[in-house]
Parts: C-alpha cells; sequence; structure tokens
C-alpha cells in the first residue's frame, strides 16, 4: 500500500510538471514530447488502479498513434522547431483566473463528495477477457456507433486534407 | 490509496488543460491541451471503475480513447486546411465568422 502511494505521487508530480509544461512551454515539438509524459503517466495510473488492458490500449494509441499524428501535423503547419514568442494569447491572466477558479471549486466540491474514501485494498480485478465479454454484450451498440463514428471520421479527415 | 487523490490528480490536469485551451493561439497545441482534458476524464473512469468494482468505467474509458482518436484526426485536417488556406495557424486571426 505504501509503495503504491509513493508510486502514485512520483508519477502525479511527474504528470502535472509535464501537463504545465504542455501548455507553456515556448517550443511546439517539446510540448509534444511532454504531452508523452503525461499520456505515460496516464497509463501507469491505470496500472494502480488494476485496469492494464486499458493501460495497454492507453500507450498504444496515445502515445503510438495520436502523439505521431501532432508531430505530422507540427511538421505540415511548418512550426517553427525553435523558440516561438507569439504561441500565447492575451487571454493568459483570465485563462489563469479561469482554470484557478475551477481548480479550486473541483477540489473543494471533491473533498466535501468523498473525503477520505478509501479504495478497497484488494478491489476486483478485471481480466481482459471480461472487459471484452462487457463490449460485446453489454456496450454492443454504443461499440458499433463508435466503429461507424470512427469510419466517419476518417473519410472526413480524408475529404477535409485532400488536395484539389 | 485515497479514492479522492486520483480524482484531485485529474481534476489539475483539466484545469491545466482548460487554461491551455484558452491561453494558446497555435491550433496544434489548442488540440494538445484538449487531450489533457480527455485523459482527465479518463482517470476519473478507471478510478470510479475500481472503487465500484465494476467493468464499465473502463469500457466507458476505452470509448473515449476512440473518440479522442477521431478528434485529432478531424481537428488535425481542419488545422492542415486552415494552414493550407492562410499560411498561419494562428486562432487569433480567425474571424471570419464574427457577426
Amino acid at each position: 500500500m505504501v509503495a503504491q502511494n509513493i508510486a502514485f505521487g512520483v508519477i502525479a508530480a511527474a504528470m502535472v510538471v509535464a501537463a504545465f509544461r504542455v501548455v507553456t512551454t515556448k517550443n511546439v515539438v517539446r510540448a509534444a514530447l511532454y504531452l508523452v509524459v503525461v499520456l505515460a503517466g496516464v497509463g501507469a495510473q491505470f496500472i494502480l488502479l488494476a485496469s492494464e488492458f486499458v493501460a495497454v490500449v492507453q500507450v498504444l494509441v496515445y502515445i503510438g498513434a495520436i502523439v505521431v499524428l501532432f508531430l505530422f501535423g507540427i511538421m505540415l503547419t511548418r512550426a517553427p522547431i525553435g523558440k516561438t514568442v507569439n504561441l500565447d494569447n492575451d487571454l493568459r491572466r483570465s485563462g489563469l483566473l479561469v482554470s484557478l477558479m475551477l481548480v479550486g471549486g473541483l477540489v473543494y466540491v471533491l473533498w466535501d463528495a468523498f473525503e477520505d474514501t478509501e479504495l478497497p485494498e484488494d478491489g476486483t480485478l478485471f481480466r481482459t477477457s471480461e472487459v471484452g465479454d462487457s463490449i460485446f454484450s453489454t456496450y454492443l451498440v454504443p461499440f458499433e456507433i463508435i466503429s461507424v463514428l470512427l469510419l466517419a471520421a476518417l473519410i472526413g479527415a480524408i475529404v477535409v486534407a485532400r488536395r484539389d | 490509496m485515497l479514492l479522492n487523490q486520483f480524482l484531485v490528480l485529474s481534476a489539475v490536469l483539466f484545469c491545466t488543460g482548460v487554461y491551455g485551451v484558452i491561453a494558446r493561439r497555435n491550433g496544434v497545441l489548442v488540440l494538445m491541451s484538449v487531450e489533457l482534458i480527455l485523459n482527465a476524464v479518463n482517470i476519473n473512469f478507471v478510478a470510479f471503475a475500481y472503487w465500484h468494482g465494476d467493468v464499465s468505467g473502463q469500457v466507458f474509458a476505452l470509448f473515449v480513447i476512440t473518440v479522442a482518436a477521431a478528434e485529432v484526426g478531424i481537428g488535425l485536417a481542419i488545422v492542415l486546411l486552415i494552414y493550407r488556406n492562410r499560411s498561419s495557424i494562428d486562432l487569433g486571426q480567425m474571424e471570419q465568422l464574427r457577426g
């Protein structure tokens, strides 16, 4: 239990620092690489929560595919590799105010609702087969709808980005 | 482990993402901030799935990952189109729709 808490603390600290760097760094490519740290940290938290299938999918889809897409997007929009000065607009101060108020409110509400609710020491472990069973029985219709959504997004992206 | 430590971590990630969406003017960076927000949601789903001992939260986290992949595909296609038409992806200059 102590080891899990230490692991949580280390990973969470790395994630929060990297997330701040994603939204503050002046270098677009570095923002994408800091995003990798955040996404890997989220995957590690999934493993701490005993959801290894979701963690594997997180690594495959996010780090494997989405970050590569981002890097391609950066490359194709010819963003300068070095520092760029005007990545932020003049809403920085109000953005900071909004997000600080939001985090204050959320933390207050969460603490009010759950206080020190412990997660179960040895919670139910779901094997990948049980996740699959659930997808293909209870959530069959949403699964099919998401497949169609993915196909539509694929075709839409090709049509939008096609050059003619 | 407390349930709240995961929820507070996810709240912090969410608010960082909101700050990024508000304060960034580069289209690709705004999409990255949206990814931060979606990941915060996923942490919540999986934490509650573990807390309740119910697999539904994990299934929904998988759905959210899928939708995020579709969203990034479309989003980057739109950003590329903006870049091709205006040779800049500064969102502050996108004002054709202003009434």
